[in-house]
């Protein structure tokens, strides 16, 4: 933060003292229980802190190190230059905690490759914004970039190329880099749909599509009646518990596509001896259930998109159901807090989905509590995500299509609810946009104007 | 093969694998074979033919010649290769040009001609051209010719071309005053448009919102209407600098300085230039367009323009006009210091007197008529056009956009042939409400490069699919050459992109 604060105005030279000024001389941080320090922060863990400026010395003061974090972000941006260059702070008491306690950023590396330091940068960024998850949805269709070191094969079969990969070395780094930022780091290894490039290196894994009587060449999502299948999920999600130290894991579970199970004359025998008849959500549900087990095994708990919800799969409670898609997903809150299940709302705040014009306002003036429900139903919004789907992004774009929009959602799920006035929020986040800037973080205009480097 | 025979060397080139094929804009006539040549770095040259009306010293060529070596060999020491098991019996050690018409040190101009051919052959190996110009278009499909073996030797294949644009402007335009784009940005812009085969910078300097361009003749103009005048602006220095970097890229710089409406910037610096509103019978403290009722405008015009006609050496300005009724005498002053002009479309619409020579740019998508039928009346009277309309790249939308944009036919209106030949070409748009360095880069980069083959490509030239594989292998070369171009759609390229 020292860097941070002091590197702002690089063109201008360290401003002469002036002996009138009163002199702030030291931050003093206080950290009263616990710190924390060498754990993994989690859902639950305490981020408030209050901070008091006042000469000579300011005071922060925090439960534990992940309050800290957040009141030296805030600290660093109470400091500005006046007019003379002279680095200037206000006499000010902020006391301060989170509206929500996820504050998630979804990154996918498998629609593209995401080089590290694209990562790191984010996570520099999200630090900036007092996000604290990062959801790495790592792998899907289309490339398998985590090397395994159980299966070697997935990544050397279904990664775009041996230089399109993660090694345990780069997921470590990006977990430990997060944790000195306060962030959470919780992959997604989406199935039984959004698996295509599993099947590279695994073979038998997949499901084999049939064209009548005759197997096809092409495969389906995992398939559900093989005990194959569950043995090497339950090696696969031991080891990805082991290397990924979050309490939580995402297990995906969205748009399974039915086609394939249903052309596959084996699983149509296992449908008719389980009695699911024709209803592909029973055996989408069964496969489910048994990942969810596998998940427990290594004493994980479960994130999945809302489909496994909307088809009935039989949940532990516990587990978060993240809600995704657009239509009527105030319902859908309003309905999975109604069984009992906390949430994680994204559907809104799917930054991947450019316009022209000033769309932040329309994610800013979103509120996750807005559904008709209890107050013990609006307990359950544990917060959301802002997900950033990687079709059409990689590392050339991902920063300026990040930022400033997602520092929108950023505040809407910190601050309080009655922080809504937008022409305040415009002031503010144009301010914090040229911060962005000058810390090296390539955040796109908000309109038009200019920073002052 | 016969020239117009275009599907069969097409297929043909398609059908060879891997980076021969990444050609962008594709040429006009082109015969490739499997048979290749190697090149190696450590040996090869590029040289003037002795009857080359350009020869060493010629700076266009001086200079491109060194930086397509950088682009293809990077700018590393190459030692001769060890000798290899298996020798390629037949090497290219040199690209010989021939450029025919003197004009080195000159300017780019709008009749400019760009046609090259490139023979490479078991004899030959030799880049012929009309001008420099041409030489350096050519220079560039060189550039995309040469690949590489999976065991890292440059090849080239045996090849044949013929080429030369559809039309003659093919502009991109940005807006440096919504946003100030620093000089390094403008650069690395004029890089990459020479990559595509753009040939016209159109430089929208000044806007309501800030006023960069230094004025030597009114300094108070950018002193009180830049951003901040110390850091926001660009000087003498600068404009020259854009122009000679233009200038060895074979690009035109189209200035335009916008009036009368789009001045609020001019306001502050040049007290009474703007209308002043009124609120009933009181000034309401806000401006208008320039005010066209006093004497001291028409002067301050004389005097502006004077100064711009002199710093900016193309032939033709850019006056704007576009959203306000326009004032006539602007144009008979810029008449007056022997420039030609180009002008939004409402100057047409408005029905303001013009001369003959007039450009047109039509960048309205449906008022007052739809841009197709815009084109139709513009050329029908008698005027020349530049399309705009469906090439407003700051318009993004989720998807693959590109695609409309590559589909657009500029000719697609009812006309005759004489009408057809009035449309001079057309500008991608990048206008900068909401586009500054941090995301210019990816946002016009590759889908610019959709209108650059438009506009220098065949008219055939529409096969999505193929324009789709090429553009993908494209974009993972501007990648590669530095450009921060984003990607069409899910994939990879061997080199990604990491900020430096």
């Amino acid at each position: 933060y020292h860097g941070y604060i002091f590197n702002l105005d690089k063109s201008q030279r360290g401003p002469a003292k002036r002996n009138s000024a009163v002199e702030l001389k030291q931050l003093l941080v206080s950290i009263v229980l616990d710190s924390e320090c060498d754990l993994y922060p989690n859902v639950t863990s305490d981020e408030s802190y209050s901070l008091v400026v006042k000469a000579p010395v300011a005071f922060l003061k925090a439960n534990r190190v992940w309050g800290a974090l957040r009141g030296l972000e805030t600290f660093s941006q109470l400091i500005y230059q006046d007019s003379y260059g002279t680095f200037t702070i206000n006499e000010c008491n902020i006391i301060d905690s989170p509206r929500f306690p996820h504050r998630g950023i979804l990154i996918d590396t498998a629609r593209h490759f995401l080089p590290i330091k694209s990562i790191l940068e984010t996570l520099d960024a999200m630090a900036f914004n007092k996000f604290n998850v990062l959801h790495w949805h790592i792998v899907d269709d289309q490339s398998f970039p985590y090397q395994s070191v159980t299966f070697p094969e997935l990544s050397n079969k279904g990664s775009y190329s041996l230089s399109h990969v993660y090694t345990p070395t780069d997921v470590h780094t990006v977990i430990e880099y997060a944790r000195l930022r306060g962030i959470r780091v919780i992959p997604e290894f989406d199935s039984p749909g959004h698996t295509q490039s599993w099947g590279k290196g695994q073979k038998n894994l997949l499901t084999p599509c049939y064209n009548g009587h005759k197997q096809s060449e092409t495969f389906g999502p995992i398939n559900p009646i093989l005990n194959s299948t569950y043995s090497f999920l339950s090696q696969l999600f031991k080891e990805v518990s082991a290397v990924f130290p979050d309490q939580f894991i995402h297990l995906g579970g969205d748009e399974v596509e039915f086609k394939c199970w249903e052309s596959n004359p084996e699983i149509r025998d296992f449908m008719k001896w389980k009695g699911f008849g024709e209803d592909y959500k029973k055996l989408e549900s069964f496969y489910v259930q048994k990942v969810l087990d596998i998940a427990s095994t290594v004493n994980k708990g479960a994130i999945v998109w809302q489909e496994v919800f909307d088809d009935h799969v039989k949940l532990q409670p516990g587990t978060i159901v993240q809600v995704w898609k657009f239509q009527s997903y105030s319902e859908e809150q309003a309905q999975v807090t109604a069984a009992g299940f906390p949430v994680i709302l994204s559907a809104p705040w799917y930054l991947d989905w450019i316009s022209y014009g000033q769309d932040w306002k329309g994610y800013y003036k979103v509120d996750p509590l807005d559904f008709s429900g209890s107050p013990e139903q609006k307990k359950l919004v544990m917060g959301g995500e802002a997900c950033l789907w990687g079709e059409y992004v990689d590392a050339t774009n991902l920063t300026p299509r990040l930022w400033p929009r997602a520092s929108a959602i950023g505040e809407r799920l910190w601050s309080h609810s009655d922080v809504k006035d937008l022409e305040d929020a415009y002031n503010r986040l144009t301010v914090h946009r040229c911060r962005m800037v000058s810390r090296g973080i390539a955040a796109e205009p908000l309109y038009t104007g200019y920073c002052n480097h | 093969m016969a020239a117009s025979g275009l599907w069969l060397p097409l297929l043909l080139a398609a059908a060879l694998a891997g980076r021969a094929a990444a050609l962008w804009p594709w040429p006009q006539y082109i015969q490739t074979s499997e048979a290749h040549y190697a090149i190696f770095p450590h040996d090869f040259q590029f040289r003037y033919h002795s009857s080359s009306a350009a020869q060493p010293g010629c700076s266009v060529l001086d200079e491109a010649f060194q930086r397509y070596r950088d682009l293809l060999f990077s700018s590393r020491a190459w030692y001769p290769p060890e000798p290899t098991r298996k020798l390629h019996a037949l090497e290219k050690n040199s690209l010989v040009v021939l450029v025919v018409t003197p004009g080195c040190n000159q300017l780019p101009s709008l009749e400019s001609l760009e046609n090259y051919t490139l023979t490479i052959n078991d004899d030959h190996c030799f880049l012929l051209s009309e001008t420099v110009w041409g030489a350096l278009r050519g220079l560039e499909t060189f550039s995309q010719l040469v690949w590489r073996s999976p065991e890292g030797m440059f090849l080239i294949n045996k090849t044949e071309i013929e080429d030369f644009p559809r039309f003659s402007h093919r502009g991109l335009l940005l807006d440096t005053s919504r946003h100030y784009l620093p000089l390094t940005t403008i650069m690395d812009t004029l890089d990459a448009m020479a990559y595509n085969k753009f040939n016209v910078f159109h430089w929208h300097l000044v806007d309501d919102s800030s006023f960069p361009y230094d004025s030597y003749t009114f300094p108070e103009l950018t002193r009180k209407g830049s951003y901040n005048p110390a850091t926001h602006i660009y000087t003498a220095q600068d404009v020259k600098m854009v122009i000679e970097y233009a200038r060895l890229r074979g690009i035109r710089v189209l200035a335009e300085f916008d009036t009368p409406g789009h001045t609020l910037s001019w306001g502050p610096g040049v007290p009474g230039l703007l209308t002043p509103c009124y609120s009933g019978s009181h000034p309401s403290g806000t401006f208008g367009p320039v005010n066209p009722i006093l004497n001291s405008t028409y002067e301050f015009m004389s005097s502006f323009f004077l100064e711009v006609s002199s710093v900016f050496p193309d032939f033709y300005l850019h006056l704007g006009g576009d959203e306000v009724d326009f004032t006539c005498w602007l144009l008979n002053i810029v008449s007056a210091y022997d420039k030609g002009y180009v002008v939004w479309q409402e100057v047409f619409d408005n029905k303001v007197k013009v001369r003959p020579d007039t450009i047109i740019q039509v960048w309205r998508e449906e008022m007052p008529v739809h841009y197709v039928k815009e084109m139709e009346l513009i050329t029908k009277a008698g005027f020349r056009a530049l399309l705009s309309a469906p090439w407003y790249l700051n318009h993004i939308t989720y998807g693959p956009d590109w695609s409309e944009i590559y589909m657009v036919e500029p000719l697609e209106f009812k006309g005759s042939p004489q009408q057809k030949a009035l449309v001079i070409g057309g500008e991608a748009c990048m206008w900068g409400e909401y586009v500054d360095s941090t995301n210019l880069a990816p946002r016009l980069w590759p889908r610019a490069g959709a209108v650059a083959e438009r506009l220098w490509s065949n008219k055939l030239v529409t096969n999505l699919d193929s324009a789709f594989k090429r553009l993908t292998q494209f974009r993972c070369e501007l990648l590669r050459r530095g450009v921060q171009a984003q990607p069409l759609n899910v994939g990879y390229c061997e080199q990604e992109f990491e900020q430096t």
